[in-house]
């Protein structure tokens, strides 16, 4: 990963379990374990944790991670069918149990294919020599002789073919190979891996059979809907329930507790019935009165003043390389200019949701959750059961985004059941939703830049105030606020002597946490928009002034993860934009009253560029076009990596076209789609996806389509219109 | 209250409140979740069926405006996924997450039904409504054309 936050997201998946319930998440813990590594270390059976090979021979692939609309139910079994040499289109699979003995299930930071390739390859590799030593061994012959082919081993030379089903028994029996020596397939044979396959549950997802969280039923279940306090921070003083019982089909009202510290719960009071739309009514009939606690003044206008206060003092300084007030000071030519971001909304199309049941000697739960094992431990510590009593079945879900790491919804279920001690599905609404997410931190920058004589960049500062994620989620976060909040806006491509980076806090009540490319989204705005500022102060191309300041092919490292972090490859940079340049015919004439404009950003250990075309009519941004090109390593899916892009790229524009969070009271303003809208089909550009046929090791490509989507918009308003789009959402008043 | 109509083809008679929303009646009553729930207002589309043929939202409309009519939803498009829509929604690989996806076909249904080949713009404007967090629209668009071509050539071959 890139940054320190990125590891942090990583160890954060990891011992989220560990965490446990209402206490802090501890960041800064042991630097990131390579999961190539802790899978070693587990080596389990390949033939029971990955494989599952029935007698009449039916495959199952098993699914350690959490499918959220990335495509990983495809990908992850795509690269053990390849080890195993299966028909593809024969196997199943299966999602695994929340056993963090054998799987790493925290699924986030774009790194489920980067962390389980090498892995998996093993893993499918072990078994399918277990079942060629199977076969070698029935026929009494020597095992080099068999290969595995089309599910089954043969022995060339008598002709002999037995499916993998006629093995599996025995196979299962032997000693399990060495996953660092178990010989892996020569990728010049692959014939699954880097070929387009459809999405494995795409038939369920076009049949409405497909069973997200909110579709799980249980026996006797009720659904519940919970009245928290639209004060962040704030809490239930009294209420009267009266009314909402009165409510046909009611069956329950109950107060629970906010865990404030781990899931983050605001608590409230949570009104069961014998269907979602009761609950929902009883809700309204409810009589509360709330404490609104220390939060209840902020106001977006508020946490503005806070960040210009802030900025016009120096902040810690993060980054020093040279003098940048000197290089500024007696530069040629300068920029400066000041960015300014809100919160942004996850917006799951799928509310939040929990399915729990707490019986005296078992749990059992269906979560929609990117952190199953985090899930798990909040039952177990809510409910007193062991883990071993505790099964978290781990659905589809309609949309994560980060959203879904948290566990704030586990609880509220977790708790209602632990009263109620029948089954509960606990339902959010879209306004509960949009009124108490973990938003995307909102931040406000002071940049500043030079450009030499010779066209080369002679200072770059950067000064960025925020309500920092690391802040909130750690124990001593706000000593390292920074750390979640700059990415590789602290170590750019673009060479200069003079770098420097500052911080400060900004506070707020406001909960943050992980939205869709985290601060890559405001970092790679940033970054690419204040270039392109630069480029038009140099009188120079967009294309070619970024080619220039990147320079020679070199290895840029992590600034903040130097020793573990994958460098910079300025080659593979340069790779991507040279291919969106030419994919896009950079340079060739537009139709009057369009504009072009490039960005190109690296992120998740991926490499990202991209070139827009758009138009301005009546202060309304219609972007046209987009022309990518993506190297995140070999890949797996090409097609799954190409619809990736697609969707980071309308999810981007999500925060950049339309509305904003936007707080007042100490609470968000926005409630539902007609106040914080989203992009619609008429708002889609023609999108195309450029993927390098890289050999390189696989990386992330969820998140990194993102980055770049908003600033190359931007920087061609700026072509169009010669208007710097420097806050967001774009508003009419900057393009007039 | 009990309020009688026709689902996916066979007769349906619910005791609930009058005022609660097909959408509820379908999911909770019934236990025929593929009709999603997305917003309650009538703003995202995941709700979206069939009433007597033409999309409407499910989440916004009583179960006693539906008395003696005939609603479809994704589960009565067809019995094996067969629809041209959803051969169109497969062979695309439109869905993501999916979440939005019955209510998506469930409006190219209807759309198709009115335009049988509909343009690009014919297509935004009548799936405007649908909102796909994903951002899988491009795919709709293609996967939509592909469905005209299909119901076309199913149409000739009859």
């Amino acid at each position: 990963m890139t940054t320190s936050l990125s590891l942090d997201r990583r160890a954060f998946l990891k011992t989220g379990a560990a965490a446990g319930t209402g206490l802090l998440i501890g960041f800064h813990l042991p630097a990131f374990a390579s999961s190539a590594e802790e899978q070693e270390k587990k080596n389990p059976n390949p033939l029971n944790a990955w494989v599952h090979i029935t007698p009449d021979n039916h495959v199952s692939l098993i699914l350690g991670k959490s499918e959220m609309g990335q495509g990983i139910m495809t990908a992850l079994p795509m690269i053990l069918a390849e080890e195993l040499s299966l028909d593809w289109s024969k196997v199943k699979i299966e999602q695994a149990p929340t056993n963090p003995a054998i799987y790493d299930h925290g699924t986030g930071g774009s790194g489920s294919v980067a962390g389980s390739w090498l892995p998996l390859r093993r893993a499918g590799a072990a078994a399918r020599e277990m079942l060629i030593s199977a076969a070698a061994q029935r026929w009494n012959v020597n095992r080099d002789t068999c290969v595995a082919k089309d599910g089954g081993v043969l022995h060339g030379a008598r002709k002999n073919f037995l499916t993998y089903g006629e093995l599996a028994e025995d196979a299962a029996k032997l000693p399990v190979p060495d996953f660092k020596t178990v010989p892996l397939k020569n990728s010049d044979d692959f014939t699954i891996v880097g070929h387009d396959k459809r999405r494995y549950e795409v038939s369920a997802k076009a049949t409405g059979k497909a069973v997200f969280g909110i579709d799980a039923r249980m026996p006797g279940m009720q659904y519940a809907v919970i009245a928290r306090c639209p004060v962040f921070g704030g809490k239930v003083k009294s209420f009267d329930a009266a009314k909402a019982k009165a409510v046909p089909g009611v069956k329950d009202v109950i107060a629970i507790d906010g865990v404030p510290e781990g899931a983050f719960t605001a608590g409230g009071v949570a009104v069961l019935a014998d269907n979602s739309w009761a609950a929902m009514q009883g809700r309204k009939a409810l009589e509360i009165t709330w404490d609104e606690g220390p939060h209840a003044a902020e106001s977006t206008e508020w946490l503005h003043n806070q960040f210009v206060e802030n900025a016009a003092k120096t902040g810690k300084v993060v980054r020093n390389d040279g003098d940048a007030d000197a290089a500024l000071a007696g530069a040629a030519k300068k920029v400066e200019a000041i960015y300014e971001f809100p919160f942004a909304a996850h917006a799951t199309m799928e509310p939040m949701n929990c399915t729990v049941h707490i019986r005296p000697d078992g749990a059992e739960a269906w979560v929609p959750t990117q952190a199953p094992q985090w899930a798990q431990d909040i039952i177990v510590g809510i409910s007193g059961l062991p883990r071993d009593k505790v099964i978290v079945n781990t659905t589809l879900m309609g949309g994560g985004f980060g959203r879904r790491y948290m566990g704030d919804f586990v609880m509220e279920a977790a708790q209602i059941a632990k009263v109620t001690g029948k089954p509960v599905q606990v339902l959010w609404t879209r306004e509960d939703d949009m009124q108490h997410d973990f938003y995307r931190p909102s931040s406000y920058h002071k940049m500043a830049g030079a450009v030499d004589a010779q066209g080369n960049l002679a200072a770059w500062k950067h000064f960025q105030t925020s309500t920092s994620i690391d802040a909130m989620w750690s124990k001593d976060g706000e000593s390292h606020a920074e750390n979640s909040e700059f990415a590789t806006a602290l170590f750019i491509p673009y060479a200069t002597p003079n770098y420097r980076v500052e911080y400060t806090l900004a506070k707020s009540g406001v909960p943050r946490a992980w939205w869709r490319s985290v601060e890559h989204s405001t970092s790679g705005f940033i970054v690419e928009c204040f270039v392109d500022e630069l480029a038009a102060a140099a009188g120079a191309d967009p294309y070619e002034f970024r080619l220039k300041l990147i320079g020679d092919d070199r290895k840029i490292p992590d600034f903040s993860n130097p020793k573990e972090g994958k460098p910079l490859d300025t080659a593979r940079l340069k790779g991507v934009l040279n291919l969106a340049k030419e994919k896009s015919d950079w340079g060739r004439p537009l139709p009057k009253g369009v504009g072009r404009g490039i960005a190109a950003y690296y992120s998740f250990e991926s490499y990202t560029a991209a070139v827009a075309e758009v138009s301005v009519k009546n202060g309304v941004v219609k972007v046209q076009k987009l022309c990518y090109a993506v190297d995140c390593g070999r890949p797996i899916n090409p097609d799954g990596i190409r619809a990736q892009v697609e969707s980071a790229a309308i999810y981007g524009l999500s925060a950049s076209l339309h509305d904003a969070i936007t707080i007042k009271g100490g609470r968000v303003e926005q409630s539902n789609f007609n106040n914080y809208q989203m992009p619609k089909i008429a708002d889609t550009p023609k999108t195309e996806v450029h993927v390098v046929m890289s050999k390189e090791e696989p990386t992330g490509i969820g998140e990194p389509g993102l980055p770049v989507v908003t600033a190359s918009v931007c920087n061609a308003i700026y072509a169009l219109t010669k208007k710097r789009i420097r806050r967001l959402p774009i508003r009419k008043e900057d393009l007039a | 209250m009990a309020v009688t109509f026709t689902l996916n083809g066979k007769s349906q008679t619910v005791e609930v409140d009058p005022q609660m929303p097909l959408l509820w009646v379908l999911r909770d009553t019934l236990n025929l979740t593929g009709t999603k729930f997305g917003c309650g207002m009538a703003l995202c589309g995941a709700c979206t069926v069939h009433i007597n043929g033409e999309a409407a939202r499910s989440c916004i409309t009583p179960i006693s405006a539906v008395a003696g009519k005939k609603i479809t939803t994704i589960e009565g498009l067809s019995a094996d996924g067969s629809h041209p829509v959803q051969q169109a929604w497969m062979e695309e690989d439109v869905p993501q997450c999916g979440y939005c996806q019955s209510g998506q076909i469930m409006s190219a249904v209807a759309l198709l039904s009115k335009k049988p080949k509909p343009t690009d713009a014919e297509i935004d404007d009548f799936m405007n409504g649908n909102i796909c967090r994903c951002g899988t629209y491009q795919r709709i668009r293609k996967a939509i054309h592909r469905a005209a071509d299909l119901q076309t050539s199913k149409a000739k071959s009859a």
